[in-house]
């Protein structure tokens, strides 16, 4: 619940971590089983009184789903009780997928999606985009798996095919 | 161009979408004049892509292009988002609402999509040209340019990464896909020299500009390795005309805008 103006420190604290547990419940609607907070995408929540702001960061600069995670941070912070919610976003500093969070590629793994693996290279470093690691293939576990094309069914993966189980699946590529 | 029946709307009854980067700060003039060029680069580059959505010779193309013209159309979207902050006009103001002479892009960008071939070849000239240019815009004086720079210069990469892979498959491939790269590269060639040119504004802006000509050199050594891994030569040639920065365009750029201008002007503010 909002904590009014004369809260204590304390109570302020726990505002905050209020609205963003909150916040956090919202789910990207293209992997619906993980949070905004699981992928790494929820940067800031600020309370004020009844008024939230809180900073989102696209994980890719043309991803459609932030007009629908901006309508659904503030619909979930309303719903909260907060009078005023004010969603912005940020492009820096740049997301990039070691944000997203342990928990996160685990449900991603069980959803059916292989996580990213390794980490993204310092932004701008020249050279190849490096995809060492072999992925693994999130139905059967075998590393036997090799990239159909380096883009897939939305910005953030890659499609991929293991050569064990023959079946065909997403890989969050690392950015 | 002008759509008929559509010269008596008004900007202003557009209903404007709420802003992307919303905590952005106003852009000189002279910053916004850049942001233009670089962002209408983006949209038609993106634009033009977008029409090999289920036209290209496989699914996963159809879908790599169209991921790549996503990723430029967000490019587009935040470079004339704070274009447009200079002078109270929204992204979709200078999207829509602006006749050819008034857009900033390199001819490279209006060039036909022609056949696969050619679309490869624009996108490994492109795709080149603007990681060289966001690596280093990246270390802008401004922060806004360099934050959008950032974020691009990763997905760039990935589309550097597409266009090799698909030169590499078209040169060592067939006769006929030789062939037909060997025409794309002719073709579009003489359309490599424009991004590089300097200009007056890019004196007046310092350091919160890239300097197009210092990019010149970093983007032929990568384009000599691909061609070297594809056994082809650096073509020689005539060079265009260009003027693209100072919105003198080829009857091409007016198609393109015509079919994207459409449904905005025939319908001013319409939502779905």
């Amino acid at each position: 619940m909002p904590a009014g103006q004369g809260a204590s420190a304390s109570e302020r604290v726990e505002a905050q971590r209020d609205a963003w547990r909150t916040a956090a419940t919202v789910v990207d609607p293209e992997i619906p089983v993980l949070t905004i907070e699981d992928l790494g995408i929820l940067r800031d929540v600020a309370v004020s009184g009844d008024i939230v702001d809180v900073t989102i960061t696209p994980t890719y600069s043309g991803c459609p789903a932030m007009d629908a995670i901006r309508d659904d941070v503030r619909g979930a912070l309303t719903s909260a009780g907060y009078s005023t919610v004010r969603v912005h976003l940020t492009l820096s500093p740049a997301w990039t997928t070691d944000w997203m969070s342990e928990a996160g590629k685990r449900k991603l793994q069980r959803y059916g999606i292989a996580a990213p693996t390794g980490h993204a290279r310092a932004a701008g470093a020249s050279g190849p985009v490096s995809l060492t690691l072999a992925v693994k293939c999130p139905h059967c576990n075998s590393l036997n798996t090799r990239e159909l094309s380096r883009f897939g069914s939305t910005s953030c993966k890659a499609l991929y095919e293991c050569r064990d189980c023959l079946e065909p699946f997403d890989y969050f590529k690392v950015i | 161009m002008s759509v008929p029946g559509s010269a008596h709307v008004a900007v202003d009854v557009v209903a404007l979408e709420e802003e992307l980067v919303s905590r952005g700060v106003a852009a000189s003039a002279d910053v916004a004049e850049y942001a233009l060029w670089l962002g209408d680069d983006a949209l038609i580059l993106a634009q033009q892509l977008g029409w090999w959505i289920s036209r290209a010779p496989e699914l996963e193309e159809d879908v790599a292009l169209g991921n790549i013209a996503l990723d430029l159309l967000g490019h587009a979207r935040s470079l004339l988002h704070y274009a447009g902050s200079a002078s109270g006009r929204s992204e979709d103001d200078l999207a829509y609402w602006r006749d050819a002479p008034e857009f900033r892009s390199v001819h490279l960008v209006e060039q036909p999509n022609g056949d696969f071939a050619h679309t490869i070849v624009r996108q490994l000239i492109a795709s080149h040209y603007l990681f060289e240019l966001y690596l280093r815009l990246q270390l802008s004086s401004d922060a806004t340019l360099a934050a959008i720079a950032a974020k691009a210069v990763k997905e760039v990469d990935y589309h550097r990464d597409h266009s090799r892979q698909w030169v590499l498959r078209l040169a060592l491939g067939t006769d006929e896909s030789r062939r037909r790269l060997e025409t794309a590269l002719a073709d579009l060639w003489p359309y490599v020299d424009e991004p590089f040119r300097d200009a007056p504004l890019i004196d007046r802006l310092g350091d919160v500009a890239v300097r197009p000509s210092s990019l010149r050199e970093p983007f032929d050594a990568a384009i000599a390795d691909v061609f070297a891994e594809a056994e082809c030569e650096v073509p020689h040639g005539p060079i265009a005309r260009g003027g693209g920065r100072d919105g003198v365009h080829s009857e091409y750029l007016e198609y393109i805008l015509g079919e994207m201008q459409l449904l905005t002007r025939q319908h001013p503010g319409a939502r779905w």
